[in-house]
């Protein structure tokens, strides 16, 4: 009986351990591919990196379009998560006031919109009517207020005791006031998780930019991760001009450098991805409970 | 009784959320009503009053293609199938993590294993391009080894292409899913284990006959949920995976609507068909509501 306690144990821990390496490894193979010596590496890596060379890194740095598209998609991420965590806040802020017209018709009319969505046809025509394509505005706007975080928002501004924003209000304080002194720095736990879905949606997404954004300057990492991947042609006559300028020796191949824009774009969530889980699981917990 | 007389102090507020309820009609109120263009013959920049009524030709127009149609609905419902197939997975999962009884150990494989599901779906076709490609990893120690001459093309067999998905949704998700399983099993009564023990029962037994029960409750009612959302497989993965040598297999609707829409620029067409795949959704939801109040007697919605 003890034995087949531990034989079970032993088991159960190896498919643990087996699982974790499949969720690993193509992260860590593609780090470790990244800074290998393009030729050596070519003849294939699977647990060290073969050779130690930057000029992944450097060749990326060359191409203008991977640090415009950093730049965009950083933007994005910054501008677009304040935007969204502000507006969600207080409009869930708003609904929670007692005096309010219309409360419930208002709510209503904003969460029904969680239960419906028109499609992605509609959706593209009215970007095109509101002359957001190849706007920069385009990223962050349209997804300022989500009906889910509103709910999530205003669940738990109710479980905020009521006496605290009564006492303001008798000393005077106006609902902007109140706002920003007592509501924002009270819900600081929800914000953070809302916020970190929010930038993680806003790093990841590139629909609305295939769609609608042309514009070379505009373009973000994700697509241009996308572009290099499927373009293999490009890069190889990439590395061959470098060649015939009689540059370095040591070239990255077209491979090489799609494995390394790969770990540009993942390199950012898995850095604040530790940090952050605490909050992904509570946004999950909070979501089940209110679904 | 009198009407409630509105408080002058509401005044404000109404004023402040208005920007919201605006926002709100712009963006998610004004598409539904481009649902309206399914039934003129939509030409860009043209005033409704200068196109042409062609009532419910685009909604009938599917039935004509009928061969690119069953190929669409055939990948869309085959994935969805085999993606539900996978659902008691996670519930696995969680089951077995419960068991492991050191505390970072545990932490360790709930960390590395939703990592995964915050990536988007560009990044882990780039991962699975490095691993899975002529020149990836796999094909690289399979040809080291002597076991293969030629490369072999993963990403592009269309035989193996569902089977491919269907995994590489397992891997994106596992993790991710089974969180909400683990929390469940967190919430059940400790006295129930503890009756099980007085009982007798060994540890398959606890896990039979107190656990699985415990979770099935979730478990029907995120697959009814799932069900509804059978035409609804979304765009990004498949996107990002497609290939020509596999585009007939992995062409779902969502994929198709894009392509028919954006690509094609036949509007009227791809709106009317995801006009078909918004009520059959609501159909199937409120089909999978009505079972679940018949079967366990509770509501979904």
């Amino acid at each position: 009986m003890k034995n087949r306690h531990l034989l079970f144990r032993c088991i159960n821990g190896l498919i643990f351990l087996i699982l974790m390496l499949i969720c690993i490894y193509p992260f860590y193979y593609v780090f470790i591919y990244s800074f290998s010596d393009p030729g050596q590496a070519a003849r294939g890596i699977t647990f060290w990196p073969r050779g130690f060379s930057l000029i992944n890194y450097k060749t990326l740095f060359k191409l203008n379009d991977i640090g415009n598209a950093f730049l965009i998609s950083t933007l994005r991420t910054i501008l677009g998560t304040v935007i969204t965590v502000i507006c969600c806040t207080f409009f869930a802020y708003l609904m929670t006031n007692r005096y309010i017209w219309g409360k419930k018709i208002i709510y209503r009319f904003v969460i029904f919109t969680m239960y419906i969505s028109a499609g992605i046809i509609p959706w593209y025509l009215l970007m095109g009517r509101l002359h957001l394509q190849n706007s920069f505005l385009l990223y962050i706007i349209p997804t300022a207020l989500s009906a889910y975080y509103v709910i999530l928002i205003k669940t738990y501004l109710e479980s905020l005791p009521e006496s605290l924003i009564e006492a303001a209000e008798v000393e005077g304080a106006g609902l902007i006031k109140i706002f920003c002194q007592i509501i924002l720095p009270l819900s600081k736990p929800i914000l953070a998780t809302i916020a970190v879905f929010s930038a993680v949606g806003q790093w990841n997404s590139y629909f609305d930019n295939l769609m609608l954004v042309t514009n070379p300057k505009l373009q973000t990492l994700q697509l241009i991760l996308y572009n290099y991947l499927n373009q293999a042609q490009v890069l190889a006559t990439m590395s061959q001009r470098d060649l015939s300028r009689g540059a370095a020796v040591q070239l990255a191949t077209p491979r090489s450098i799609q494995v390394t824009i790969t770990i540009i774009t993942t390199l950012p969530i898995m850095l604040v991805y530790p940090f952050m889980q605490k909050y992904f699981v509570k946004g999950i917990m909070i979501g089940a409970v209110k679904g | 009784m009198k009407k409630k007389k509105l408080d002058r102090r509401g005044l404000y507020p109404f004023l402040l959320s208005l920007p919201f309820v605006i926002f709100v009609f712009i963006f998610s109120y004004v598409p539904l009503a481009g649902w309206a263009y399914a039934f003129f013959d939509y030409k860009p920049g043209l005033d409704f009053s200068r196109m042409d009524f062609v009532g419910f030709k685009y909604f009938t127009y599917m039935f004509q293609t009928w061969n690119q149609t069953k190929m669409v609905l055939t990948n869309t419902l085959v994935l969805s199938f085999l993606g539900l197939l996978c659902s008691p997975l996670p519930v696995l999962f969680a089951i077995m993590l419960t068991e492991v009884k050191s505390k970072w150990f545990k932490k360790i494989v709930q960390t590395t294993t939703t990592l995964p599901n915050f990536i988007s779906w560009i990044i882990v076709y780039g991962l699975a391009f490095a691993i899975f490609s002529a020149e990836g990893m796999v094909n690289t120690v399979l040809r080291n080894i002597g076991i293969i001459k030629e490369s072999l093309d993963i990403l592009g067999d269309p035989d193996k292409l569902w089977i491919l998905m269907t995994l590489l949704g397992i891997w994106k998700s596992l993790g991710w899913n089974a969180i909400i399983y683990l929390a469940a099993i967190a919430g059940i009564d400790q006295e129930l284990y503890d009756a099980a023990s007085v009982d007798g029962a060994n540890r398959w037994q606890k896990i039979r006959h107190v656990t699985i029960p415990q979770l099935s409750a979730t478990y029907f009612v995120l697959l009814l949920l799932s069900i509804s959302n059978l035409l609804s497989n979304g765009i990004d993965q498949y996107f990002a995976f497609q290939n020509p040598l596999v585009a007939d297999k992995i062409r779902v609707l969502d994929l198709y609507i894009y392509q028919m829409g954006v690509l094609g620029r036949q509007y009227s067409f791809s709106i009317a068909m995801g006009i078909w795949k918004t009520v059959i959704g609501i159909i199937l939801l409120m089909s999978a509501n009505q079972l679940s109040k018949k079967v366990r007697g509770v509501s979904l919605i």
